[in-house]
């Protein structure tokens, strides 16, 4: 106990970045995971091509490559500097949007094909089709696996300790400095963590009961 | 399928999907063709940047590291599977305790976040006074994490099928594990094969963390690489290379999965055939 208390400051510093990180890198991801899953499933095959290629190259890279991409590769491009915690942003929500995009495809595939039809019946473009009929009714299906995904997310941040971020995985790495017990540590870190996924399960029950379609 | 959205494009339509056609592929080729101008302008095409792929000691050593990624994987992949086996039937046990523990246990480390679990290993135990190596601690860390994974894969599995099953064996005076053994499991193995397959894949991809405490894997040859003077600092040509490695290896481990899925369907549908022929 005496480590988290006379350290508290630092384990409150580091999970608020954690939680920066994942608010920005979620956001981020919800909105090109979304835009990929439409494409995945639009009529023009180009798009459909784009979506599948995107999502075959990040879900076979590890999140670490991504990471060493942004950090140590892409600033020898001379293109934009961005500082380690956007390089941490970009990464994560570049690698996550393929995890996305194929939840909010799998969920578009539930909704029965009948939806669909009687838009059309009805003269939708497939623009409106997506957005107001399609989607809304998906949101609801996908709501359990996407919580899983941004869980997934969360504890994804982690990776960022090791590239200069001084978030919940780098805890550690600033206490050694000043001598703490490492094991003691990394096991109040890991509660952290067990109780922030906890808290996201608790939103996910919440959210399926709330949302659950009877079909 | 996703075609369902749509009704088959009219002349009119064709003609709009050409246009957002051409709209999409010049998007994309823009985005490209502005990486690939910024890698040409910073000089990553040059010859002298390439040249460590000629070196017979770089390849090997390459070589090596692929190894050591690989060697990783494969421990950690039997290791895991293992752990998910015991695990999964400890969830599923009829037995109060063994259920709760086994329940607390997989719930535990899955919501630790592996690279914790590596750095338990690797920086906390010392503290401990047991000092493991690097490749100790990224198995053991994949063991933890993705046998708990795997363990709820399985459970999933075994509780997916249709509970006749289990009672009909039941019925006709199977013990417990009888029962488990050869009629849950066989029918469950067969189900979950392609699920466990993606999650060898995150397995594999997650041997990557060794990179952050210095396990001499894929990943921290390629930086190692790409900080040698003597070679031009290849870092982004040795990145792209590593990259494609990994993409070429999960890919292999995804078809694997995708194959097996469809022969699973195949054989499911020809179940009801051969009934007939053993009848003769």
């Amino acid at each position: 106990m005496g480590v988290l208390t006379s350290n508290s400051g630092i384990f409150l510093q580091g999970f608020i970045i954690t939680l920066e990180l994942f608010g920005l890198a979620a956001a981020g991801s919800l909105l090109l995971g979304t835009l990929l899953g439409v494409l995945r499933v639009s009529p023009v095959p180009v798009c459909r091509a784009i979506g599948t290629t995107y999502v075959g190259v990040f879900r076979n890279t590890p999140l670490t490559l991504v990471f060493f991409f942004f950090v140590f590769a892409y600033p020898l491009l001379d293109i934009v500097s961005i500082s380690y915690f956007t390089a941490a942003v970009i990464a994560l929500t570049v690698y996550t949007a393929a995890f996305v995009c194929e939840v909010v495809r799998a969920g578009i595939n539930t909704v029965p094909a009948g939806q669909a039809e009687a838009c059309r019946a009805l003269g939708m473009s497939f623009g409106q089709l997506v957005t107001s009929v399609v989607l809304p009714q998906a949101v609801r299906a996908v709501v359990p696996p996407l919580v899983s995904t941004m869980i997934a997310l969360l504890k994804n941040t982690t990776v960022a300790a090791g590239f200069s971020v001084a978030e919940a995985g780098a805890i550690r790495s600033v206490l050694s400095e000043r001598g703490e017990n490492q094991l003691v540590v990394l096991a109040w870190v890991a509660l952290g963590f067990v109780i922030v996924v906890l808290l996201l399960t608790l939103l996910q029950r919440a959210l399926e009961r709330r949302w659950a379609v009877a079909r | 399928m996703s075609t369902a959205l749509f009704d088959a494009p009219g002349h009119r339509a064709r003609a709009r999907h050409d246009v957002y056609s051409v709209v999409a592929v010049l998007a994309v080729a823009g985005v490209l063709g502005f990486v690939v101008y910024r890698l040409w302008v910073t000089g990553q095409f040059d010859g002298d940047v390439w040249t460590w792929l000629s070196y017979p000691r770089v390849r090997h050593d390459l070589l090596a590291a692929l190894l050591a990624t690989l060697s990783a994987f494969g421990l950690g992949a039997v290791l895991a599977l293992t752990f998910g086996a015991i695990f999964a039937a400890g969830r599923l046990s009829d037995h109060r305790p063994v259920r709760a523990v086994a329940t607390f246990v997989v719930e535990l480390f899955r919501a630790i976040p592996l690279l914790i679990l590596i750095f338990f290993f690797y920086y906390g135990l010392p503290a401990a006074d047991i000092r493991v190596s690097p490749f100790t601690a990224v198995v053991a860390g994949l063991t933890l994490y993705n046998g708990s994974v795997l363990a709820e894969v399985f459970r999933a599995g075994i509780l997916a099928l249709p509970r006749g099953q289990g009672e009909a064996a039941f019925a006709l005076g199977l013990r417990k594990t009888q029962v488990t053994r050869f009629v849950l499991l066989p029918q469950a193995l067969r189900a979950m094969l392609p699920a466990v397959v993606s999650q060898l894949v995150v397995l594999l991809k997650d041997t990557a963390l060794g990179f952050l405490i210095t396990y001499n894997e894929l990943l921290y040859y390629a930086k190692y690489l790409g900080a040698q003077p003597v070679l031009d600092r290849p870092l982004i040509p040795v990145t792209i290379v590593v990259a494609a490695m990994y993409i070429a290896l999960n890919l292999l481990l995804s078809m694997l999965a995708t194959y097996l899925e469809r022969r699973n369907r195949r054989s499911r549908r020809t179940v009801v055939r051969p009934a007939v022929v053993d009848m003769e």
